[in-house]
């Protein structure tokens, strides 16, 4: 391919505009980043020799129990995960390999999930989970999301293209009906499975609304509902300490994203192609 | 045999499934025909009470037009940026990773942290946008206290935090176009836009599509930053649906009403559904 210098100017110009956009994008981000690591009153002044400190840090841990909410979230997201993956595996399993009566009815069933998520029907799944007696602890907050209908279908779509000829192999070896899902369909469908995993913690890291209406004491609240009890305008906390929350709640998601970005986008890209 | 392992493996998720979507749906249905009930004055049948009142009331009307709004404020340009940014990634450049990372990281925050961020930003004369203002001699604005800047706050908000996420579904598209276009482009004489427009965009019309109604859903759940910027306010110019159904549940305690603002959400959540049926999977169903 000749370069001539026209296509050489709109290459460079295309750079230019991917760098300049990426840092306008990013820059929020470094923005709360410097506003954390430096004394209040840098929190509008730049100055490249202002001294670094983790004052903010100290304060945020003081004033809120940062540690407890963020083990509430990673007691959360992996109950939640867990049961996710039995019970979406399971019921995959049958509409993928099983045609019984009604599977087509209770498959168009399940989808109404994808549209009607729990945090819509806000008001009766309160009254719900009032009724059992689950207002205000942590498996109030993962039950409603437990049969996921995102799940259900994503594992559907992978059980569905393993090939049969696998599944006849393995009975003769003499697998039964679980045998087989075991030792056929699940090891086949890992990628899936990782794409769902990444897909329901940072979304579960990251919900809020449901977990906000259920829960009221420290001893359950995840990460975001303690942040937002914290960062309420009205609480008088000043910008520099939020920012070390914000950071603080965010950061073993954001790490995480930052050691495995590939395979979160990745996934990402697998879960919404469907 | 076949029948009864069916039902059984789905059992569990069914019990789940019925329990917090079907069995809620239909009392939230039900619940919308009863008044709301106090110690004194139990809840009654009062048919189409509720809706009625509904209709009258100014603010679910302010809570619809601003959801509306978001959507349209929200929607196009994160698209148009998504899919810019998609395409700027997608070719040889010097830090591409980083490039990438940068656009798809305030996907990966939770809402309630994105609005800590940028409420600092729209604060009043201490804030970054005033204070970068104040350089060129603008005076300080209260851009989430006015009701005419606040809706447009938080769309540029939602936009930075929404465009990483739909470039991911464009640069899988983008990925799986053959390379051979490009080059039968190029042997017809096409420029790039010219390839663009007639070629790649057309192609990119099942993702766009995707995008667009999971975007529209997305803008009637995505409530989480009221909480932290506006609790709705000023005077409701920022209130959306979901927010207004919370407010009305959980602070005014008319559960009966919000019932019935729910029924309304659930019903626009069902024309979505619908267009979502005919238009993707009738359409251009692409594999």
């Amino acid at each position: 391919m000749k370069r001539d210098p026209i296509s050489w100017l709109g290459n460079a110009l295309e750079t230019g505009a991917a760098w300049l956009l990426a840092i306008v994008w990013i820059a929020p981000l470094l923005y709360a980043l410097w506003a954390a690591f430096h004394p209040g009153e840098y929190a509008v002044r730049f100055d490249l020799f202002a001294p670094l400190t983790l004052e903010n840090f100290a304060h945020a841990l003081e004033r809120a129990p940062f540690p407890r909410y963020a083990f509430n979230t990673f007691i959360l997201v992996t109950s939640l995960l867990s049961a996710q993956l039995v019970l979406c595996t399971l019921a995959a399993y049958a509409f993928a390999r099983f045609e019984f009566k009604g599977s087509s009815i209770a498959f168009g069933l399940v989808l109404v999930q994808l549209m009607i998520t729990p945090e819509i029907l806000i008001v009766e799944n309160y009254a719900i989970l009032a009724d059992l007696g689950l207002v205000d602890t942590i498996a109030g907050i993962g039950l409603p999301y437990m049969a996921s209908a995102f799940g259900i279908f994503l594992l559907r779509q992978a059980f569905k293209s393993t090939p049969r000829e696998l599944e006849e192999a393995a009975r003769l070896e003499g697998c039964g009906v679980l045998g087989v899902l075991w030792r056929v369909y699940v090891p086949l469908a890992r990628p899936t499975y990782l794409a769902y995993g990444l897909v329901s913690i940072s979304h579960h890291w990251n919900n809020f609304l449901w977990p906000l209406v259920v829960t009221n004491s420290v001893a359950t609240r995840p990460l975001t509902v303690g942040l937002g009890v914290f960062g309420a305008p009205e609480s008088g906390v000043n910008w520099s300490v939020i920012s070390a929350a914000t950071l603080l709640s965010v950061a073993p998601l954001l790490i995480a994203f930052l050691l495995f970005q590939r395979q979160f986008v990745q996934s990402f890209m697998r879960a919404g192609i469907k | 045999m076949k029948h009864v392992y069916g039902w059984l493996l789905l059992t569990p998720a069914a019990i789940l499934l019925i329990g917090f979507t079907h069995y809620p749906t239909l009392r939230t249905i039900g619940e919308s025909f009863f008044s709301r009930g106090s110690s004194l004055r139990p809840s009654r049948f009062i048919g189409l009470d509720n809706y009625r009142a509904m209709f009258d009331d100014p603010i679910f009307w302010k809570v619809l037009t601003n959801n509306l709004w978001f959507a349209l404020g929200t929607i196009p340009t994160s698209i148009i940026l998504a899919l810019t940014m998609a395409l700027l990634v997608n070719r040889a450049l010097p830090g591409r990773a980083l490039v990438r990372m940068a656009f798809f990281t305030p996907t990966i925050l939770p809402m309630i942290a994105v609005a800590n961020i940028w409420l600092f930003f729209y604060t009043p004369d201490i804030g970054l946008i005033d204070q970068i203002l104040s350089l060129v001699g603008i005076s300080g604005h209260n851009w989430l206290g006015d009701p005419a800047t606040v809706l447009g706050a938080i769309i540029v908000m939602t936009i930075w935090k929404e465009a990483g996420f739909f470039m991911i579904f464009y640069l899988a598209a983008l990925q799986h176009l053959p390379p051979e276009l490009r080059e039968a482009s190029r042997l017809e004489g096409a420029g790039r836009w010219h390839h663009f427009r007639r070629v790649t965009f057309p192609l990119l019309m099942p993702t766009t599509l995707f995008v667009l109604i999971n975007a529209v859903i997305n803008s009637f759940k995505l409530v989480d930053h009221l909480f932290i910027l506006t609790k709705g306010g000023p005077n409701n110019a920022s209130n959306l649906l979901l927010y207004y159904i919370f407010e009305t549940a959980f602070s005014y305690f008319d559960t009966n009403f919000a019932a019935t603002l729910t029924v309304a959400l659930l019903f626009l959540l069902a024309l979505m559904a619908l267009a979502q049926f005919y238009l993707l999977d009738k359409r251009v169903h692409y594999r």
